[in-house]
């Protein structure tokens, strides 16, 4: 449906057809114009079944994250303020193949997903063919597996992140790159498994500092598997300003490759 | 800066003729910014005016330096004649540090909060409550015969924003002026899935709101209108809703082809150009010649060329220079230097 500048409509309506047992999608034109339609979301959707046994079987669309030049709101990354909220279930795919049969898995949960999908993905990924089998809801992935130090990223990070690990290879460093595939639920063994190898943990989010997806990961790994760290674990986030226009702001913003690779040197020097 | 703005010219003609300068040079701008664009000298989009100068142009016109002006992504003609400096308009497009964004916000997200040029969000309708908050604030401070101006298309008349703001306005009996243009689509979406009422106006009856409607084509029937709902606010009679009709004749931005406009409508009285339309009007009025028009035309790219090559010398913002501090109380700033 072709539907009127009415976030907070549009997700209310969404909510009235999945009562009815519809499954209904909805596709924000960006996630930054999701928070008009925040109230249905948080207050409704997340809180629905929780009160009344009714689930609630909706699909939010969140075209999410940074492109160069699109300033302070067309690149937010949203999924942490999501997740905050019991309720929902926020997706983050990385690959192309994840975000085809994870909007599919979206779609047959019967809760509220929120699902983010990177911009990265639309305009510089591509897949040989359509995925035959999956992970399933909450599994995290092992997209390169090293002994040296664990890199937690997920969906555009997870590639910078990959960037990384292939340059410190020539440096003879291996690293592991944990892509979380939705960070809730987050699957905390993947990640316990994966320090347990390394003993150095690094997490990189694009989102703000402010607590968050890495802080979380942090705080679970520190709480759960202290013993297991050889060094504090770091993690690498956007800098705590909004989102700026300018491609030389931006590129400085965000973590890319080059800060990750610092952050990942100054912790395998720890 | 903001020194160009003057609404009361002696005649007609004179108004008439200081509109179409302005509603020229932003079309110029415009037109330079899109080959701009498509020579990859811009970074992110590029949003045109293209066919809305007159309605713009007639409302930033009748404001007055000392009003307050929240205009939207058509609306370089009002921002030109409300005063705002063309380097403002060419300066962020280009990302210059120079400029009032300092590459921090960039295309239409320009504004000066100060000299009453509220730099507008992208989310739509938010602006309106924000010039009813300008106005309110003014009024406590014993600040008479001021209006608030706002724009939105008719898409964002769908956001629960600018109910609120029109509710909130009305009860307020603030001098506000909502000027709405509607150019057939939002996007790619036309009127048809957007509203259902037979007159945009129409909704300003909920709400104890004086409508007008405008044909957005015609310069002197949008000086006439909208200068009048900007009287009628000013002299205390409540917020005016002015509803301009036109079509928008340019894509949503410049990745857009706007392949999906009916052609039906670009043929059909909407479908004028209003910049065309005010040309005929003058030479017919005898406002000016043809030379005149040639002359004005040679100035107006002269300008644009000469501050074009300004801002192409300036510096682009350096991001180790940069302040990367969201607080104006800085030390409450966390920093988050390593994280
Ligand atoms: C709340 C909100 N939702 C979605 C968007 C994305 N968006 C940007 S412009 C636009 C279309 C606007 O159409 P209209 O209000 O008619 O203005 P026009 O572009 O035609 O001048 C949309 C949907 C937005 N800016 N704000």
């Amino acid at each position: 449906m072709d539907a009127p500048i009415s976030e907070d409509a549009i997700v209310g309506a969404a909510i009235g057809a999945a009562i009815e047992g519809m499954r209904p999608i909805v596709e924000m034109q960006f996630a930054d114009f999701s928070t008009p339609g925040f109230n249905q979301i948080i207050n409704h959707a997340a809180t629905l079944y929780w009160r009344t046994q009714v689930p609630c079987p909706i699909t939010i669309r969140l075209p999410s994250g940074g492109t160069s030049g699109s300033g302070p709101f067309h690149s937010q990354s949203m999924e942490a303020i999501y997740a905050h909220y019991p309720g929902l279930i926020v997706m983050t795919p990385a690959t192309v193949e994840d975000a085809y049969s994870m909007l599919l898995e979206a779609v047959a949960i019967d809760d509220p997903v929120i699902f983010c999908e990177h911009k990265y993905l639309y305009y510089h990924l591509k897949a040989d063919k359509l995925p035959t089998e999956a992970m399933p809801v909450g599994k995290a992935r092992i997209a390169r597996a090293g002994r040296d130090l664990t890199i937690v990223a997920y969906s555009a990070m997870v590639h910078e992140a990959l960037a990384v690990a292939e340059e410190l290879a020539g440096e003879g460093t291996e690293i592991e790159v944990v892509d979380l595939r939705s960070i809730k639920p987050l699957d905390t063994d993947t990640v316990m498994a994966s320090v347990a190898r390394t003993g150095r943990l690094l997490c990189v989010g694009e989102a703000w500092p402010w607590g968050g997806v890495t802080a979380e990961v942090i705080a679970r790994v520190a709480t759960e598997g202290f013993g297991l760290l050889d060094a504090p674990p770091q993690r690498l986030n956007a800098k705590d300003t909004p989102i700026p226009y300018h491609p030389n702001l931006w590129t400085a913003h965000r973590p890319t490759a080059r800060s990750i690779a610092a952050a990942a040197r100054n912790l395998l020097r720890m | 800066m903001f020194e160009t703005a003057e609404s009361v010219a002696s005649s007609d003609g004179e108004l008439y003729l200081k509109a179409f300068r302005f509603m020229l040079l932003a079309r110029g701008l415009d037109d330079k910014m899109a080959s701009l664009y498509r020579g990859g000298k811009i970074h992110g989009g590029v949003f045109l005016g293209r066919g809305q100068e007159a309605v713009s142009v007639a409302l930033g016109i009748a404001l007055k330096k000392g009003d307050v002006f929240a205009p939207l992504i058509r609306d370089g003609a009002g921002r030109l004649a409300f005063g705002e400096p063309i380097l403002d308009w060419i300066r962020t497009y280009l990302g210059s540090a120079l400029g009032p964004m300092r590459g921090r916000d960039g295309n239409v997200h320009r504004g000066r909060p100060r000299e009453g040029l509220l730099p507008m969000i992208s989310h739509l309708g938010a602006m309106i409550s924000v010039v009813n908050g300008t106005l309110i604030g003014r009024r406590f401070k014993g600040v008479k015969g001021m209006v608030g101006a706002a724009c939105l298309g008719e898409g964002g008349t769908s956001t629960g924003a600018f109910h609120e703001a029109l509710n909130q306005a009305a009860v307020e009996k603030l001098p506000l002026v909502l000027v709405v243009t509607n150019n057939q689509y939002a996007y790619s979406t036309p009127t048809e899935r957007q509203f259902a009422c037979r007159n945009l106006a129409d909704k300003a009856i909920g709400y104890g709101v004086a409508a007008h409607t405008v044909d957005g084509t015609d310069l002197e029937a949008c000086l006439k209108v909208i200068g009048h709902a900007v009287d009628q606010a000013r002299a205390g009679h409540g917020p005016q809703l002015v509803v301009a009709n036109l079509l928008r004749l340019c894509g949503h931005g410049e990745h857009d082809d706007a392949s999906y406009v009916d052609p039906k409508l670009k043929k059909g009285p909407v479908g004028r150009d209003c910049l065309k339309v005010a040309e005929e009007h003058l030479l017919q009025q005898g406002w000016a010649d043809a030379v005149a028009i040639e002359t004005m035309t040679q100035e107006k790219t002269r300008k644009i060329e000469d501050a074009v090559a300004i801002v192409q010398r300036e510096a682009s913002p350096d991001p180790y220079k940069e302040i990367w501090c969201a607080l104006s109380c800085r030390h409450l700033s966390e920093g988050f230097d390593n994280i």
